[in-house]
């Protein structure tokens, strides 16, 4: 029996699995994952594709803002960026969906870098106060770009192809938002066991230690608002696909809030607490819509009331986590995981 | 040739002189501490060396090389470590990791390469791993707590592993800013161990700012005194301890001896 965590190289002491268990579940949850499609309805196909989309964007604002330590209330546009480049790309270009997404994510990077130049100069407030300009730019040429985006209408995205077959059910395009979220996942994970990601973190702790010890501000600041954007560029292009229709309310600002929320919720700095804040943040309401739903039985208003808690129950979570739990549910599931791993010995 | 030379460093901070024409040589191996009352711009010539402010006026060379203009990470690429006076650790990072980005400027790989973990980036994680565990976190025994997060560290602590973090870029030249302030006889004494060892197995050009009169006088090969943003006194620390000037600086001026 194994009686201890014992590791022998450092090659084993660098691993993203500590032990072979959690590399088999994972294995099995990938593959009960491909499964899922042939067996949910498409109400929760619909809303585990949204939790897709949004660990893939809430990864991206966790690299910027959790890691990096640079404040952004831009990340809605960033999306919108990324759902309109891979909607006018492969309508107006006639790009397939697998060349539209790359080059979507890539123009997503290029505005991201752009954007992210006040960062050089700012820092915390002053620069959340320069990335909400971002977001009203942003919003502002996408309403008034009438030709390329067709303004406040928006326009319709022909489903992704495959081999000729359309993705354009819940379950078909499960799977390429899925295979998505896997390599987006494990991308980030390698990222920060490695030079760039400690560097990263570096730049949040303390910049001006970063920059002693070697790290280029304005080159990991910037780096920063590139990979995220483009992570945004991804779930944008994703978002364009799933729904199949871009219209500028979609980027709004409260997404870019719903996306903050996501990883104060989830855990800033973790790239699991990302997965479990997206989850959180897209299951909250459809559990209060379902409990409303079963309530109107009894209680006939239910429905309009539960509504309207949405936001109060909200705002109520993002401030039980900032007071009780500011490194969010990935430390909770720390917790609990090694409670289990010893049960039931306490020591 | 001297390693590092300040030449008529000026500095000021809205009218106030921090720096008032500081001129110092620090030559290859030398041990060399800075000592001065409160405010003498001690901190600042180590902020200007390293980068962090840009002298108004006077030249920075090291190794030869003009470095006034440099950036503080272009410096550290020249292998110029620092330590902080207040500890400037990356206070969400694990110890380890902390020490490891001491090594950044020696890493190569890229974030494509990085966020693969593929190739280069493995190895050179692993290998730069190895010499870390090796060289420094063996070297100051660190390696009961190398996995804890920094922040939750006692303060004596966090001072070795900032050392640790300055040692990891392997340095020619090692500043140090009161490395045993706020620190026990006990904890000072380790400290002064440690720094003394890695000098001279290192053979590293040490300048150090220093409080504690004992230790600058017991392991300084020379000791510069500072004032109002002047030297005022250099020397062996024999010297410089007799020197009118110096016990002016210190107990100001007109002392009755009773």
């Amino acid at each position: 029996m194994q009686s201890g965590d014992f590791r022998v190289t450092y090659a084993s002491d660098e691993r993203i699995f500590e032990t072979r268990l959690p590399i088999v579940a994972l294995v099995g949850l990938l593959a009960a994952l491909a499964f899922v499609p042939l067996v949910a309805g498409t109400y929760w196909l619909d809303v585990l594709n949204r939790i897709g989309i949004a660990i893939i964007g809430a990864i991206g604002l966790n690299i910027l803002v959790g890691f990096t330590g640079q404040i952004s209330i831009g990340h809605a546009a960033f999306l919108a960026v990324g759902a309109y480049s891979t909607a006018i790309f492969e309508t107006k270009a006639g790009l397939p969906f697998w060349l539209a997404i790359p080059l979507a994510a890539a123009v997503t990077s290029v505005f991201g870098l752009v954007f992210g130049v006040p960062a050089l100069r700012l820092k915390g407030l002053y620069l959340a106060i320069a990335t909400l300009a971002a977001h009203f730019i942003t919003t502002y040429g996408i309403i008034h770009w009438e030709r390329m985006t067709n303004g406040v209408l928006g326009f319709n995205v022909a489903p992704a192809t495959v081999f000729g077959l359309p993705l354009d059910s819940d379950a078909r395009i499960f799977y390429l938002i899925f295979a998505l979220v896997v390599p987006a996942v494990f991308f980030a994970k390698n990222l920060f066991r490695t030079r760039v990601g400690r560097a990263f973190i570096a730049v949040r702790d303390r910049d001006v230690a970063a920059s002693v010890i070697g790290v280029s501000l304005y080159r990991y600041k910037l780096l920063a608002f590139v990979i995220s954007s483009f992570y945004a560029g991804v779930a944008g292009g994703l978002m364009a696909h799933h729904s199949r229709i871009v219209f500028p309310d979609a980027f709004s600002l409260l997404v870019a809030i719903d996306y903050l929320a996501m990883i104060i919720i989830g855990g800033m700095g973790s790239i699991l607490g990302s997965i479990y804040g997206a989850a959180f943040m897209t299951l909250l309401p459809e559990v209060l819509k379902l409990s409303a739903t079963s309530l109107t039985g009894v209680y006939p208003n239910a429905f309009g009331l539960i509504a309207s808690a949405r936001d109060i129950v909200f705002g109520l979570a993002i401030i039980f986590f900032l007071m009780y739990e500011p490194q969010g549910l990935a430390r909770i599931w720390m917790r609990f995981r090694s409670y289990w791993k010893l049960w039931p010995y306490a020591y | 040739m001297a390693l590092l030379a300040l030449e008529n460093l000026h500095l000021s901070f809205g009218g106030v002189a921090a720096l008032a024409g500081v001129s110092l040589e620090i030559n290859a191996g030398d041990f060399f501490a800075i000592i001065g009352p409160n405010g003498a711009g001690k901190t600042s010539i180590f902020n200007c060396i390293s980068g962090i402010y840009a002298p108004a006026r006077g030249r920075i060379v090291f190794d030869g090389r003009d470095i006034t203009r440099l950036k503080p990470h272009q410096r550290a690429e020249l292998r110029i470590a620092r330590t902080f006076q207040n500890i400037a650790l990356f206070r969400g990072m694990s110890v380890l990791d902390n020490v490891k980005i001491g090594r950044h400027v020696h890493l190569r790989s890229g974030v494509l390469a990085c966020g693969l973990y593929y190739g280069r980036a493995a190895r050179e994680e692993q290998a730069h791993r190895a010499i870390v565990e090796r060289e420094i976190i063996d070297l100051l025994e660190l390696q009961d707590i190398r996995h804890k997060i920094v922040g939750t560290l006692p303060y004596g602590q966090q001072k070795r592993v900032e050392l640790a973090r300055a040692l990891a870029l392997d340095p020619v030249l090692l500043l140090l800013d009161e490395p045993t302030a706020g620190m026990n006889a006990e904890e000072t004494e380790d400290m002064v161990r440690f720094i003394l060892y890695v000098a001279r197995v290192k053979r590293l050009t040490v300048v150090m700012i220093e409080h504690d009169m004992g230790v600058v006088m017991d392991i300084s090969d020379r000791v510069a005194v500072l004032d109002f943003g002047k030297k005022i006194a250099e020397g062996a620390p024999a010297q410089v301890q007799q020197d009118a000037n110096v016990i002016k600086a210190y107990l100001g001026e007109d002392v009755e001896v009773a």
